[in-house]
């Protein structure tokens, strides 16, 4: 049992969980994981650990709330607790040493950028972010983030920052030169616009994978990907890999294996909740 | 040389053994002939996830047990890998004294309940039987569940004596029959045990492989359950290698079992793969089993529910994932393989309830392509016929494609279901752990590994073998450890 300790509203459909799990505190690295069971008949998800503080033993989930799962887990609350937490997973981020990174952070992604600026700042790696949203409300860890180095904010209506998507703003800082690397994380559009300025540039882009994943060790290969035209298990070789390889369109369509289910899980899930009964539970 | 850990003691003295009479007279053992398993309906099965064999009754039991010849040199002893004691217990049962022959039975094999309904009897302990020379073997399986299932409903008839703490400790990692079986004998004798597993739930394969309709999850639960009240601890959660590393589990046990599995699924490496409604067995497995994907939306994971099922493959796990699509509903569901019903590895019983239940099966037929429609989801399978050539290795004639015979299996999901390997998770970050050539991790008959208190057993030293030989391996590499710990 992992107790909630701590719960922040970011944006309007993201949350921010400070949750126990004190071995994962003290030994995560930044692109690494953890695989979340709620509960007794729940889902396990793969969430991002954005933050930790190995001296409370608590670890950061940043939850986008878009279906019955995520749902769930925004809607506990400090006392609460989560049954099952198994990590960290997953290959930790390959931190360039020197130079200068440019950091892409869209949406709920810039939950995962936070802990890879941080791996770069703490190398002594000069850090620039690029981290957007639909509009003010939206945007997510910008105080964070200004603590690493130069932040830019995009807005989609203008309504902060600059108005445009994050690509635009690093289409600029690239053009003007000096970026070593590019770390992109965000929804599979983004990161496919990234990559599609970055590509020509020539400069060497890492970007984080999503797909639906079960048990988080290679064990199930349901989470398998295209690099380079070979099949990876994003658990553990990835998830965060050349993007230029990455067959983007495949994990977008992978992405939506279960969109009919999710569907009809969504809507049980708010019929049981507007006639406020519990979810029946299966073992 | 087989092992001999059927021989370790039981409780049991030999007065005992003695005490109990032979009544009836061979010939009079000889008319009787073997008893049928009671099974739930075909028809209802096919529907339902609830076991499918429903157990002998105490009569059934007591009459099968009196086939038993009770031979003075045991063939069927031989062909089982623990060398469970088998005449000493159905002896006890024809007699009715259920309680010493569970005792007998639990002494020899540590989860009876579990091997009774998956070992591949057929080809083990009753191929050997001597009754099967002329007819039909002794139900030698069948009786070991029987007396297992009667010891859960008894357990404070078949209770066993607490040992004297030796204040060592030993590291298990995986909580599959090789290592609960270890834990189990290692907090017997006198060990401290932690057994650490990745997933949220204890039982390795035996949970999140085996479908309930064959194996349900409460005997495995049943099994854990007793194993902690016994002084093993398990925690869940905790993937080594990355949670901690072997190295960290050799600074703080004595010594280490590892017994992590084979659970890396292999693929066909054929075009299509990646199509949506394309599964590997362990992934269409672990939705059902482990996540309950049948009661899908009341429990939280989705599996996609094919109208044609295709399951690629021939052994148990193809079985177990053809038999689990009909029963989600699949209106036809078909075995592909690429040899002939005699090479099948899966055990007779599970071939003939497939039969039973309406599976279809394709023999002689290899995959070639997956095909889809222009939504990427799954439309068929496009194969090719074979024919059996020469002999091969592992002394199997083995198939050989015939050209120009291409051909299409509709279907909307796809099972792969041809074989899994080494997880190298755990052992790539171990890089002076010795492994063979397949990625398996090198050890000897005693489960020793080239390094010092560290030991290993199960499918990650055999590849993808038998739930009782991970047992015998648990077993034996308990008695190596113990052995290990009085010289350190
Ligand atoms: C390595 C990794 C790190 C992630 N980190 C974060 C994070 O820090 N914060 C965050 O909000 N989200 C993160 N995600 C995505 C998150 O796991 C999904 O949003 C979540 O599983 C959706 O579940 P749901 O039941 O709420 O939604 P559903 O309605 O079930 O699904 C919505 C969408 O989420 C995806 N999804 C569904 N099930 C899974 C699954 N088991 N595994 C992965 N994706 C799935 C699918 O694209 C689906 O269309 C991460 C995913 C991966 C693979
Ligand atoms: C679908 C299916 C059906 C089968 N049917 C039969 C049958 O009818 N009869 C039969 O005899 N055999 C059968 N088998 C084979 C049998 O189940 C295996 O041989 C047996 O389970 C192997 O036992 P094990 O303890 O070595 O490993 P497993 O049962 O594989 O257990 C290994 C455990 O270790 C855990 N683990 C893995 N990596 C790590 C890590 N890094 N850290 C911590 N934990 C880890 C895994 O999660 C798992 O729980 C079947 C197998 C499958 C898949
Ligand atoms: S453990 Fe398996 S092989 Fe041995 S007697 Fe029992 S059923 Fe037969
Ligand atoms: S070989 Fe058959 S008849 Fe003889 S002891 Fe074994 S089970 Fe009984
Ligand atoms: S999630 Fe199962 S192999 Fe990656």
């Amino acid at each position: 049992m992992h107790e909630v300790l701590s719960k922040k509203q970011l944006s309007p459909n993201v949350t921010r969980l400070d949750v126990m799990a004190r071995r994962i505190a003290e030994i995560r690295q930044p692109g690494q994981f953890v695989i979340v069971r709620r509960g007794e008949g729940a889902e396990r998800i793969p969430l991002t650990i954005a933050d930790a503080d190995p001296a409370a033993g608590s670890i950061a989930l940043v939850i986008q709330a878009v279906g019955k799962t995520t749902r769930e887990l925004v809607a506990l609350n400090p006392g609460d607790a989560i049954q099952d937490i198994s990590g960290p997973l997953g290959r930790p981020t390959d931190l360039i040493t020197s130079g200068r990174a440019l950091c892409v952070g869209g949406g709920v992604g810039t939950a995962v950028i936070h802990p890879i600026a941080q791996g770069l700042h703490r190398q002594g790696v000069a850090v620039v972010s690029i981290i957007g949203g639909r509009s003010k409300e939206w945007v997510i860890f910008e105080e964070e983030l200004r603590k690493l180095g130069e932040v830019i904010v995009c807005t989609d209506d203008g309504s902060y920052g600059r108005k445009g998507f994050v690509t635009d703003a690093a289409k600029d800082v690239l053009a003007a030169g000096g970026v070593d690397c590019v770390y992109a994380v965000g929804p599979v559009p983004m990161m496919r616009a990234v990559v599609a300025v970055t590509k020509p540039l020539g400069v060497h882009t890492i970007v984080s994978l999503n797909p639906v994943m079960v048990d988080g060790t290679g064990m199930c290969g349901g989470c398998r990907v295209s690099v380079s035209n070979e099949t990876k298990f994003a658990c553990v070789d990835g998830p965060e890999f050349d993007g230029h390889l990455v067959d983007f369109d495949l994990l977008w369509d992978r992405l939506g294996t279960y969109r009919a289910q999710e569907q009809e899980s969504m809507a049980r899930h708010e019929e049981s909740c507007r006639i406020g009964l519990e979810k029946p539970k299966a073992d | 040389m087989p092992d001999r850990l059927g021989e370790t003691e039981s409780r049991l003295t030999r007065q005992d053994y003695l005490n109990v009479s032979t009544k009836i007279t061979t010939k009079e053992r000889l008319k009787i002939e073997r008893q049928a398993m009671p099974e739930q309906d075909a028809t209802a099965r096919a529907a339902a996830f609830c076991e499918v064999n429903l157990g002998f009754t105490e009569k059934l039991a007591m009459l099968e047990a009196q086939r038993c010849l009770l031979c003075k040199e045991p063939k069927c002893v031989a062909g089982c890998p623990v060398m469970v004691n088998i005449p000493r217990f159905i002896q006890f049962i024809a007699n009715g004294d259920l309680a010493a022959a569970a005792r007998s039975l639990i002494g020899d094999n540590a989860l009876p309940a579990i091997t009774g309904r998956v070992c591949p009897q057929e080809t083990q302990c009753e191929i050997e039987c001597i009754r099967g020379l002329k007819g039909m073997s002794v139900a030698i399986g069948h009786l070991e569940r029987f007396v297992a299932d009667w010891a859960y409903r008894h357990a404070s008839q078949v209770v066993t004596a607490s040992p004297q703490p030796t204040g060592k400790k030993i590291a298990v990692i995986g909580s599959g029959p090789a290592g609960l079986t270890a834990a189990g004998e290692l907090v017997k004798l006198g060990h401290e045990v932690t057994v650490y597993e990745a997933l949220h739930k204890p039982g390795g394969v035996l949970v999140y492989g085996i479908p309930e309709f064959r194996l349900p999850k409460q005997i495995v639960k049943e099994e854990v359950e007793r194993l902690q009240q016994a002084g093993v601890k398990i925690e869940c959660n905790v993937v080594i290698g990355r949670t901690y590393t072997l190295q960290e589990l050799r600074a703080r046990f004595d010594a280490v079992f590892i017994a992590n599995g084979a659970g890396l699924p292999m693929f066909m490496n054929v075009p299509g793969e990646n199509l949506k409604g394309v599964y590997s067995a362990n992934e269409y497995l672990t939705r059902v089993n482990l996540m309950a994907a049948y009661k899908f939306p009341s429990a939280d994971t989705p599996v996609i529910v094919g109208k044609r099922v295709a399951v690629v493959g021939g052994g148990n796990v193809a079985m177990d994932a053809v038999r689990t699509g009909r029963r989600l509903g699949a209106s036809s569901a078909m075995i592909v393989y690429r040899r002939t019903k005699k090479e099948m590895p899966a055990r007779a019983e599970e071939i003939h309830h497939a039969e039973q239940e309406g599976i279809l099966f394709e023999f002689l037929v290899a995959p070639v392509e997956i095909l889809g429609n222009d939504q990427r989801w799954v439309t068929g399978l496009k194969c090719r016929r074979m024919q059996l050539g020469e002999p091969d290795a592992s002394g199997r004639r083995s198939p050989v494609p015939i050209p120009g015979s291409e051909f299409v299996i509709e279907c909307d999901v796809v099972v792969v279901a041809i074989g899994s390997r080494a997880n190298p998770l755990l052992t790539s970050t171990c890089p002076e752990l010795k492994l063979n050539r397949n990625g398996n991790i090198a050890a000897d008959a005693n489960g020793m590994t080239n390094l010092p208190g560290v030991f290993a057993g199960g499918d990650i030293v055999r590849g993808a073998a038998t739930v009782i030989l991970a047992m015998g391996d648990g077993k034996r590499a308990a008695h190596t450890i113990d052995g290990y710990l009085k010289k350190v």
